[in-house]
């Protein structure tokens, strides 16, 4: 990357003021400002030109905007664009508030050197290439931060999906409901374990009624979680097993051996009882 | 020599393991135990995990050791309070520890090796 | 491409080591912010292959590393010996199998709790086992 002459830095931080007038008129206008408060963007925008002054102006160092003199730049954008797609902004929005200041850059550069210069093509180049490569640094850090927004999302609606209920003293039950993957499997398995613990209870009831099908893994997690619950010492029945499922678990092998099924859930409470030493009569 | 400490509460013997053992450690407390069943004439064995946060092939050997050698020596050997990412990753592991006698809790445990001498 | 966040070498030398080593892997788990269970795959494996490293290479080294690509952390492992090496490495990655007093379930077992399991050996040329646990 070329870097900025001392004229051109000096023609820009010489005019701040009004580089930032036409820059925050720009932003008005392409409404990439929306739903920021005037008094945030021009602090925002101050700060931004600031820092790409005090970057550009240290020129020791190398390697572009990746340089340590450009840290500072670095950390605002990062907080910027966070912010942003924390708010629901587009990645665009965020963008454009960046490459908006290209055009007052170039007027003060223009106006720096004669026409025909060859200075004048060189650090016009820089820069645009100084905006752009900032520009995708905001994107990068934007892409990120929503791809996180949406990881968690994701994680918050596994856990959500996970409803660990408590039957009766010593009985907990978890209604599993809808299309099982292996990863959502594991989570579930893995918060059914916790709340044994948590809750002391030596009976769990898996209760499959609401699943539609299961495939060798999801089989074999069930398996393997059977086989957990009882090494913390406690019993596992799973109940609401279908024939389809029935017929997939015989077809792939799997070995039930030492598993306690029952048809549905309320015989699986019903044995339950039963083991803890309870009776259910009718009152008369 | 790092022994882990064997208690004895009536007829049973009482066994928490509370530090990060290395296997020495756990060939020794395999040996200790024997030794303390065959002179106390103990009828059941608690061994308590809860503070392990990890239980490798080798532990998990020397408790499916425990488990047979107490039951030929005529005593019961119950373990309790493995933890939840303890128990997944055991079974990940392979070692399902059959025949091995669990409860939740020293209390539950103790409760298991009461019945069972019980009932026989 | 992944990057490096911070690592370190701890000697497997004696059995000892294997104790000292699970306790480098939990804090390795921990910063790198693997969940419960993730972190207690990770240290099982780590005891499995450090005690190989002890018993059948004759001491070594493992390295560990936390790493970054993307969104996702992860931490991973190399034991290195210079031992005798695997000769059959078909029936040592056999469940059950043993040459030592095991179970047989060090190698298959610690290649099932990772994401990652790399294994490097010639007879005579040492052992080399990389593993990789990601967020």
């Amino acid at each position: 990357m070329s870097n900025l002459q001392a004229g051109t830095i000096s023609a820009i931080s010489n005019d701040q003021a009004g580089i930032l007038g036409e820059w925050r008129s720009i932003l008005d206008a392409s409404s990439a400002s929306r739903g920021v408060s005037p008094l945030e963007l021009a602090q925002q925008t101050e700060e931004f030109l600031r820092l790409v002054i005090a970057g550009a102006a240290d020129g020791t160092a190398t390697g572009g905007v990746a340089g340590a003199n450009w840290a500072e730049a670095r950390a605002f954008l990062e907080r910027l664009s966070r912010s942003r797609a924390l708010l629901g902004f587009d990645s665009q929005h965020t963008a454009s508030f960046i490459f908006s200041l290209k055009r007052p850059l170039f007027a003060r550069v223009q106006a720096a050197y004669k026409d025909g210069d060859a200075a004048l093509a060189d650090q016009l180049w820089a820069v645009s290439e100084l905006i752009d490569s900032l520009g995708m640094h905001t994107i990068q850090t934007f892409q990120k931060t929503r791809e996180e927004v949406i990881k968690r999302q994701q994680e918050e609606l596994l856990e959500l999906s996970t409803p660990v209920v408590k039957l009766w003293e010593g009985v907990l039950a978890l209604p599993m409901i809808g299309t099982l993957d292996s990863q959502r499997t594991q989570v579930v398995m893995e918060s059914l374990l916790q709340r044994i613990v948590d809750t002391g209870s030596e009976i769990a009831i898996i209760d499959i009624t609401g699943v539609p099908t299961v495939d060798t893994l999801v089989a074999q997690h069930l398996l393997k979680t059977v086989t957990a619950i009882r090494l913390m010492g406690a019993d596992c029945i799973i109940s609401g097993v279908r024939p389809q499922i029935a017929q997939t678990i015989v077809h792939l092998g799997l070995d039930l051996a030492g598993i306690v099924t029952k048809a549905n859930l309320a015989d699986a409470l019903k044995l339950a009882l039963q083991r803890s030493g309870l009776t259910v009569t009718r009152a008369v | 020599m790092e022994r882990i400490p064997i208690l004895r509460m009536g007829n049973f013997l009482l066994v928490t393991i509370q530090v990060d053992m290395h296997d020495q450690l756990a060939l020794t407390l395999q040996d200790d135990l024997s030794e303390r069943i065959n002179a106390t004439s103990a009828r059941g064995v608690l061994l308590d995990i809860s503070a392990l946060d990890m239980v490798d092939s080798f532990i998990g050997r020397m408790i499916g050791t425990i488990s047979g050698l107490s039951r030929i020596m005529d005593a019961h050997t119950v373990l309790v309070g493995m933890q939840p990412a303890v128990a997944i990753t055991l079974v990940e592991l392979g070692m399902n520890l059959p025949g091995v006698l669990t409860a939740l809790d020293v209390e539950r445990g103790m409760k298991l090796l009461r019945d069972r001498v019980a009932s026989e | 491409m992944s990057s490096v966040l911070s690592s370190g070498t701890q000697p497997v030398r004696i059995e000892q080591d294997v104790v000292l080593a699970r306790q480098v892997v939990r804090k390795a788990a921990i910063d790198c912010g693997l969940r419960l269970i993730d972190q207690t795959k990770l240290v099982t494996a780590a005891s499995e292959l450090a005690r190989n490293t002890v018993v059948y290479g004759g001491g070594g080294d493992m390295d560990w590393a936390i790493l970054e690509d993307g969104l996702r952390k992860g931490v991973r492992l190399l034991f290195r010996d210079e031992g005798p090496g695997i000769a059959d490495l078909k029936l040592a990655m056999t469940d059950g199998w043993t040459s030592g007093g095991g179970l047989g379930l060090g190698l298959t077992g610690a290649k099932r709790l990772v994401n990652e399991f790399e294994l490097d050996t010639a007879p005579g040329a040492g052992t080399r086992i990389t593993i990789t646990r990601w967020t």
